[in-house]
This record gives structure tokens, C-alpha cells and sequence, in this order.
């Protein structure tokens, strides 16, 4: 599994457990009998089945793909493609998000929002996580039993105080009501400091011995001990602040600080024209792709990290 | 002589200076140590308490008043809330909601756990290519999930309704999931199934690699079926993640707004409103913030009643197994 840095240390809670167990070794002991026609057929049957369900889960990735390059009027004549006339297809649908929408403004957007959100809310909980799980200080219990009682709270009922609370202080329609509150995350905070509680209490103290500074000792000791959470709960962030739509809806008004989710739900149903399907298809293919993209870079923690959540949970 | 007495006085300044630079670090040293920890919480707590606390203590204040928009209130007492059970799309909202939590749950974890069993199986090849392949939909978000969803199922062309006409053929392809009362929450059921059975599976499967493999053998030996294994070892050793997961679909079904407001974006029916969409319209359509308020405080009523009723129920049966 992955090395942690210089200090080949692994910890317990955080690492990542192993993505499927290797199959055992052939036991030459045991009495196995051979594998008999039923059991072959049964395992055929296993892999159709399994393989029917994949492609049904799979078919509207498809589906989207192959609707990005038909034309208007062919969307719903052809299933997938027009396969027999390859000169029906069409870029048409991306050139008109950028000329027609304001695509390429709402996916910097989107990229700049994310990006802080991400940034700010993983700096913010790793520190403060490692502030709970490895000191005592006046307050801490109070504050814990305070975090644990919002965790269970659902986020919605704070949608109308909040939107007061923007309007009395002027942040309506600025990306700072969407990142500076997004920073905050209870659960980030909690996934850190059981990340961090494995951190050796002796490494910390040893670098204090050396003269290592309190937050040095978080930058270099610490971080890269918890690095497979740092990569799970990233990716968890980033992909909620990036498909995060009610309160960006609520806040946002300008039409050229949307960000992707509003902007594209803004081009259905507008009264004035009719909605461009491919060019809305076109959008959302791309919407996904920097996520897809991410997930493909952290994928091991991810999964890993989800995995481990569960099994403490 | 006297150069001499300067370098011995040049030094012994730089001795001193020395030593209280060296003091001054110490000191700094000894503050970062014991300030630290406050250093560390601190812009976590200030941002917590602003944009969390405040925010959570002042809708319980608004939850009492009516409003036009943030700066006209009215105090009303517990005329918001009285008029919730009287109020008749919130009712609607509520029963909706409803609906969709165990429609989706009857559905979605038989269907996932079902699917974690299968890929548990030493069996099955390419398993890690079949896990992803059920998994990816999760990454894309409710939102563009909800985009595509408003094609899929689009009346008699919709490639749902396509695959319904080919399956079930006295059924056909004319239904209109967007049109009909009855068919709007079974079509929001579709698009949240096709999102979370797999990122489910994920959590089953960890859960499966967790029961003694041991426990099969043994039970193997005394003669239980496949059957048998299931009930009485399977489902035994993976029952807190099953609990789990049906606390956090609930918690999580009762507050669905995406995939309803983007699926019926333009379509002007109220067939699949949930709380939350009426929170968001009576809040920042009507601009009411006070009513939403409460609305949001009976959500949190709603979600904390059946958890604890669910909590309840699998207690009983867990003092009932012992």
C-alpha cells in the first residue's frame, strides 16, 4: 500500500484496506471436487447477469456521448447514432455553448468556486482536526458536543437565516457566500481528527525536542501521515462544492457568475426559446468530466476512504 | 592593549546578544507550544459560529415571524407552524417525501446488497471493472444526473420508455412520467437509483470482506445451503452497516431536492414536490424566509422522529435475536 512519506508509517484507521482480497492460495488438502457442468453453467449465467446489469448502468453515459453530436432535430429519431449516415453528426452542439451560452464563464466559475471551497475547507479541517486529536485545551469537550449536535442537524434549515445573514452583510451575488461558508464542515473536522489520533504522540514529541515548531509539526509530521484522508476527503469536497447547486441558486444572480449546475439548469425552460438539448447534453458531458478526471487521479483513496467510513460507521 | 579590551567587550556584547535572542526563541518558542492549539481551532470556530451557530439560532427567532423578503417581519407566535397542518402542499410535500424514502429504500438496498454479493463471489471475473462500472454514476452530480434524466425519460422517443416498450410491450412507450401524478416520484425513484446502487454496493461490499470467511467453512461442513449462509451469516455480519445505511438513505431521501426541481424544471406541476422544494419555493420564490424557517425546523422534527423510530425498531429486534 501506499508509503507515507519518509516515515513509512502506516496508521491503522486511515489506511486504506486493500481493494478486493487476492484470492486465497488453492487449498491441495481439502477434498474439492471438480468443477461439474452445473457449476460452469451457473457461472455463465452469473457473468451475463452481471455484465447485463453493468451495461444498464453504463447505457446512459452512452447515451449522453452519442447525444452531444446529433443535431436537433435527430435527437430523438435515432436511439444512439445516426450509424448509417456518420455525416448527420455534428460539433454544433459544443460551439453553441460557447457562442450562444456562457459556458466557458460559467466553467471558470465553477473551477475558481470549487477550487477555494476545496482548498479552504481541507486546510481549515485537517488543522482543526489536528488541533482535537492531539491537544487539550479550555473548551474543547463543549466544543465537540456543539459540532456532534449540528452533524445531525440537516443543512436545509439554515437556507433562510443564511440568506438573511448574506443580505444584511452584503454578500449576495459574490462567490464569498459560497466559499467562505463551505469552509466550514463538521464532518471534515471529525474525519481528520480520527485520522489524526494515529499520528504517535512520540514522533510529535520528538520533534518538539528538535525545536520544531506547533505547526510545523502539523505541516511535516502529520500531514503526510494522513495523506490517503487528505486524497478521499478532497475529492469528497470537490465534487460537492462542484455539483452544489441550491445555495449557489439562492445566492447567485448575475448571469455571468453562475456556475455550471445553474447555468445549465437555466437553459431548460426558458419561455423565450426552445431548450437546446444538444447543446445542454454537450454541458453536462463536460460537467463531468473534471470530476471524472479527479476521480480518476484519487481513485484508490477515494474508494478506500469511503470503505473505511463505512466499516467505523 | 586597549584593541584588545574592545574585542574581549565586542564579544562579550555578542555573548549577550546571543543569549537573548536565544531567550527571546525560547520565550516565542514556549508561547507557540501553549497557544498552539487555540491557533489551530480558532478560524475553524470563528467561521463555525458565524456562518453555522448564528445562522441555526437565528432561523429558530425567524421560524416566528412573517416576512416579505429579509427586511419586512411580523411576529406571528406559532402561527407559522399551526398553519403547516392546515397548510395543504406541504402536507402533499411531506406524503411525497415519504413516498420516495421507501420506494427508493425498498428498492435501492435489496438491489445494491444484492449486487455486493454477487461481486463478493471469488467467482466472478473483471471484478474490479464491474465495480467501477456501478459506481461511476455516483460521480456525476444530482443536478446534471436530473439533466439527464429529463431526456431519458421523455415520452414515447425517451430511452426509458424505449426499453419499457421493448420489455414490457403492453405497457408501450406513451408514458409520460412528467404529466401524470402518479408516474412523478417512480421517475425521481429511476434517476436516484441509477445514482446511488452503486456507491451503496461499495459500502455492502466493504462490509461482506469484513464477515470470517472461516464461518462459511464452517458452516459448509455442517451442511447449510447458500440460503442458509446468507441469513445466518451474511446478514448477522454485515447488520450495522445495514443499519447504517438505511439511517443515512432516510436522513438523506428527506431532504431530496435536486433531482424533483432540475426532472420538473418547466413543467409547473407540484406532482413531485418534496419538503425541501417547498422550503426553497415559499422561502426564495415567495419570499417568505419566516414560513421557510419553519418548514425547515419541521424537516428537522420529521428526520429526527424516524430515525429515532428506526433506531427503535432494530434495537427491539436486536435484544429479540439475543
Amino acid at each position: 500500500m501506499s508509503k507515507t512519506g519518509v516515515l513509512n508509517y502506516e496508521p491503522p484507521g486511515a489506511a486504506p484496506p486493500p481493494p478486493l482480497p487476492a484470492l486465497p492460495p488453492p487449498q491441495t488438502d481439502v477434498y474439492q471436487p471438480r468443477r461439474s457442468i452445473a457449476q460452469i453453467i451457473g457461472s455463465i449465467v452469473l457473468h451475463v447477469v452481471i455484465a447485463a446489469l453493468a451495461i444498464i448502468s453504463l447505457v446512459p453515459f452512452f447515451w449522453l456521448i452519442c447525444a452531444t453530436f446529433k443535431r436537433h432535430e435527430d435527437m430523438f429519431t435515432y436511439t444512439f447514432l445516426p450509424w448509417s449516415e456518420p455525416k448527420r453528426l455534428t460539433w454544433s452542439n459544443f460551439t453553441w455553448l460557447f457562442e450562444k451560452e456562457q459556458f466557458g464563464q460559467w466553467l471558470l466559475n465553477s473551477l475558481f468556486v470549487s477550487s477555494c471551497n476545496t482548498v479552504l475547507v481541507v486546510a481549515l479541517s485537517s488543522i482543526g482536526g489536528f488541533a482535537l486529536a492531539k491537544y487539550q485545551f479550555a473548551g474543547k469537550k463543549p466544543l465537540m458536543l456543539l459540532m456532534l449536535a449540528t452533524m445531525m442537524l440537516p443543512s436545509q434549515v439554515l437556507l433562510p437565516s443564511s440568506y438573511e445573514l448574506m443580505y444584511k452583510i452584503g454578500w449576495l451575488d459574490s462567490y464569498a457566500a459560497i466559499i467562505v461558508p463551505g469552509a466550514v464542515s463538521v464532518f471534515g473536522i471529525f474525519l481528520f481528527m480520527q485520522a489524526m489520533k494515529t499520528v504517535p504522540d512520540e514522533l510529535l514529541q520528538a520533534g518538539r525536542v528538535d525545536g520544531c515548531s506547533e505547526i510545523r509539526l502539523w505541516w511535516e509530521v502529520a500531514l503526510p501521515i494522513v495523506r490517503p484522508m487528505i486524497g478521499a476527503f478532497t475529492l469528497l469536497s470537490f465534487m460537492s462544492a462542484w455539483n452544489s447547486f441550491l445555495w449557489p441558486q439562492i445566492v447567485l444572480q448575475t448571469q455571468t457568475k453562475y456556475t455550471l449546475p445553474i447555468g445549465l439548469t437555466n437553459m431548460i425552460g426558458q419561455p423565450s426559446y426552445i431548450t437546446p438539448y444538444g447543446a445542454l447534453m454537450a454541458g453536462t458531458l463536460l460537467s463531468i468530466l473534471p470530476v471524472a478526471i479527479l476521480f480518476f487521479i484519487l481513485q484508490r483513496d477515494f474508494i478506500a476512504g469511503l470503505a473505511s467510513g463505512a466499516v467505523k460507521g | 592593549m586597549t584593541v584588545a579590551a574592545g574585542d574581549e567587550t565586542r564579544s562579550a556584547r555578542e555573548v549577550e546578544a546571543a543569549a537573548a535572542r536565544e531567550r527571546r526563541r525560547e520565550r516565542w518558542w514556549r508561547w507557540q507550544h501553549r497557544a498552539a492549539p487555540y491557533l489551530f481551532i480558532s478560524p475553524f470556530v470563528i467561521l463555525f459560529c458565524c456562518f453555522l451557530l448564528y445562522p441555526l439560532c437565528r432561523s429558530i427567532v425567524l421560524s416566528f415571524y412573517k416576512t416579505a423578503g429579509p427586511r419586512q417581519m411580523q411576529y406571528v407566535g406559532f402561527g407559522n407552524y399551526l398553519f403547516l397542518f392546515k397548510d395543504k402542499l406541504f402536507l402533499a410535500a411531506v406524503a411525497n417525501t415519504t413516498y420516495f424514502t421507501v420506494m427508493f429504500l425498498t428498492l435501492q438496498i435489496p438491489i445494491s446488497l444484492a449486487l455486493a454479493v454477487i461481486l463478493n463471489s471469488r467467482r466472478v471475473k473483471f471484478r474490479n471493472f464491474f465495480r467501477f462500472a456501478f459506481f461511476s454514476s455516483h460521480l456525476v452530480g444530482n443536478v446534471f444526473v436530473a439533466v439527464i434524466f429529463s431526456m431519458l425519460l421523455a415520452q414515447r422517443h425517451g430511452l426509458i420508455n424505449k426499453a419499457i416498450g421493448l420489455v414490457l410491450p403492453f405497457v408501450g412507450t406513451e408514458l409520460n412520467w412528467f404529466a401524470k401524478p402518479e408516474l412523478a416520484m417512480p421517475a425521481v425513484v429511476f434517476a436516484a437509483l441509477w445514482i446511488s446502487i452503486g456507491y451503496a454496493m461499495i459500502y455492502f461490499l466493504a462490509a461482506l470482506q469484513s464477515v470470517d470467511r472461516e464461518l462459511y467453512e464452517a458452516a459448509q461442513v455442517d451442511g447449510a445451503n447458500k440460503w442458509h449462509q446468507f441469513w445466518h451469516i451474511t446478514m448477522p455480519g454485515i447488520r450495522p452497516v445495514l443499519i447504517f445505511m438505511i439511517l443515512v438513505g432516510t436522513i438523506g431521501s428527506y431532504q431530496l431536492f435536486e433531482l424533483p426541481y432540475v426532472l420538473f424544471y418547466g413543467v409547473w406541476t407540484n406532482y413531485a414536490i418534496t419538503i425541501v422544494m417547498y422550503l426553497f419555493q415559499m422561502g426564495f420564490e415567495a419570499g417568505d424566509i419566516g414560513y421557510a424557517s419553519a418548514i425547515g425546523w419541521m424537516l428537522v422534527l420529521i428526520i429526527f422522529v424516524v430515525s429515532l423510530i428506526q433506531l427503535r425498531v432494530t434495537h427491539v429486534r436486536e435484544e429479540a435475536a439475543s
